[in-house]
């Protein structure tokens, strides 16, 4: 069965919805069923953010997760609060740059990527969360790196099209990293 | 072909009333439903509609009973403690028969509470939070592509019987995006509205829209009239889902998102070799009766779950009375039940039943 249980979370700002929205959109694409929740509680207004997304072949129970096949983490209060909800055999993609401690589990796949750094030394730190999901996408296969591009061009608005080839750069890099 | 993307829950429920010919929205806004107003201040000008941000709930459920009076299909929305200041009008557009759609995306309560998602307002909703002998229907989707079907058809129900429904989702549902498959064209009925006050250049009698009888037994006349309707309601209407309860030991009783997650207890407890069931009421006004009658000799016990301190386990015990136990487990205050929870409730059960 294909079944994708991903939580991205970190401060508000670094795009942890837009990276969710989008998996979900090319799951969409790739007429796999989907689910997109946002966190919308107090955390917000206090600047944290997670999502969850479910990209499955089934239809899907419940988009409220417990547990994840996969995690992003871009800072350390979210690495703290989800690494026991990961999965044995899951992975944690982490942002090095934002993320001090390391993770401690030893069942799961571990990939540290300094996100925030590329993105800054690339010269649009709104990039950090692509690398990530590259790592993401190439580890899980949850989706196809086409059906992300098409994401990109349908999900952001026309004037940020530009964009778009520079972030499937980024996005190949992060595979490969 | 019809038009598929990937939308937000409270969008849907705007973009489906819009589509079910609603040119009329008045609301305040409250999290977790705001994006239903964001969605209606942005499309209802471009169909030549009116959205209207009213100074408070108030006022705009008595906007809603005007539009109302008026035969146009109107719709407001908010989120528990803003349907608690609706009550009144409510009540007064029960007495007054008239169509109307009420969203409520719940959160945690009582009082102010919190904005977390919770299913307290389930004895609001169906037992009438406002005064007098009177209900509304209660529809309870269970995901996006739901919350479009059912908010076109809760404009039709209301039409068809002149009565309120609620949509009576919560935090998740209105905050979780999903695929959602637009027909190309609403199929919109058309209902006789020879009882709207509309405006006829004397061309007939005008008619009353009015929730006040002062004499004793004519007012007792129009609640009959009430309860026939009701009743005709309880037959036609009752809507539900019957999933996994052929062999069930258990069956699960659950509605909106906690359905889902019961759906994910039924998984998980099949690979544990455990037969759960689920009824899932989809009208909670009128509660599914006929959906118990189908499966009361299959199951050792149902087990109610809810985002609540228990409020639909009433009914449900009230329809399988003392046919078989019925148990309760749930969160309150904005907290979801996990699957975990569920299934130590689900082993609990089972030991009382080897």
């Amino acid at each position: 069965m294909f079944l994708n249980e991903i939580i991205i979370a970190g401060f508000g700002g670094q795009g942890i919805l837009s990276a969710g929205r989008l998996l979900a959109y090319a799951g969409m694409l790739e007429d796999k069923r989907v689910s997109f929740l946002p966190s919308y509680g107090p955390e917000m207004r206090g600047g944290t953010a997670n999502c969850m997304v479910v990209i499955s072949d089934e239809d899907i129970a419940s988009p409220v997760l417990n547990s994840c096949s996969a995690l992003i983490v871009m800072n350390s209060p979210s690495l703290e609060k989800f690494e026991s909800w990961v999965k044995p055999g899951g992975i944690i993609i982490s942002d090095s740059s934002m993320v001090q401690k390391k993770v401690k589990r030893s069942d799961i796949k571990v990939f540290e990527i300094p996100a925030t750094q590329l993105a800054n030394e690339f010269g649009n730190k709104t990039y950090s969360n692509i690398y990530l999901l590259g790592k993401l996408i190439k580890e899980t296969g949850c989706v196809k790196p086409e059906n992300f591009e098409k994401a990109l061009y349908g999900i952001l608005s026309e004037k940020r099209h530009y964009m778009i080839p520079e972030e499937m750069e980024v996005l190949k890099v992060g595979m490969e990293y | 072909m019809g038009q598929k993307l990937l939308m937000k829950g409270n969008e849907v429920i705007a973009e489906a009333a819009i589509r079910a010919g609603c040119r009329h929205y008045f609301g305040y806004p409250i999290t977790p439903q705001t994006e239903i107003m964001h969605y209606m201040a942005k499309k209802m000008p471009l169909v030549g509609g009116v959205f209207l941000q009213a100074e408070s709930e108030v006022a705009a459920i008595n906007m809603v009973y005007g539009a109302a009076s008026t035969g146009k299909r109107v719709m407001t929305s908010s989120s528990s403690p803003g349907i608690s200041l609706k009550q009144e009008g409510i009540s007064y557009i029960a007495g007054a028969q008239l169509p109307a759609v009420i969203v409520n995306i719940m959160r945690g309560g009582p009082g102010l509470g919190g904005i977390q998602p919770s299913q307290s307002d389930y004895f609001q909703a169906t037992k009438g939070g406002g005064h007098g002998d009177y209900r509304m229907v209660v529809l309870a989707p269970a995901g996006v592509q739901e919350l479009y079907e059912m908010t076109v058809e809760a404009f039709n129900i209301s039409d068809r019987y002149r009565i309120m429904t609620m949509i009576l989702g919560d935090g998740v549902l209105g905050q979780m995006m999903e695929v959602v498959n637009f027909r190309d064209e609403e199929k919109i009925e058309k209902f006789d509205k020879s009882w709207a006050a509309n405006g006829h250049e004397n061309a007939r009698e005008h008619n009353m829209i009015t929730s006040i009888h002062l004499d004793p037994a004519v007012l007792e006349q129009w609640n009959v009239g009430f309860q026939n309707k009701y009743k005709l309601i309880s037959q036609n209407e009752q809507r539900y889902e019957l999933y996994n309860c052929e062999d069930a030991e258990i069956i699960l009783v659950a509605y909106g998102s906690v359905s889902r997650i019961c759906k994910g207890v039924i998984k998980e407890a099949a690979e544990q070799g455990i037969t759960l069931g689920l009824v899932r009421p989809v009208t909670l006004f009128p509660f599914p009766v006929d959906a118990f009658e189908k499966v009361i000799n299959t199951p050792k016990a149902f087990l109610t779950v809810e985002m609540s301190a228990g409020q639909m386990v009433e009914d449900v015990k009230l329809t399988v009375n003392g046919r078989k136990p019925v148990y309760f487990t749930g969160r309150m205050g904005g907290m979801i039940p996990t699957v975990n929870n569920i299934m130590t409730k689900v082993l609990e059960i089972k030991d009382n039943h080897r």
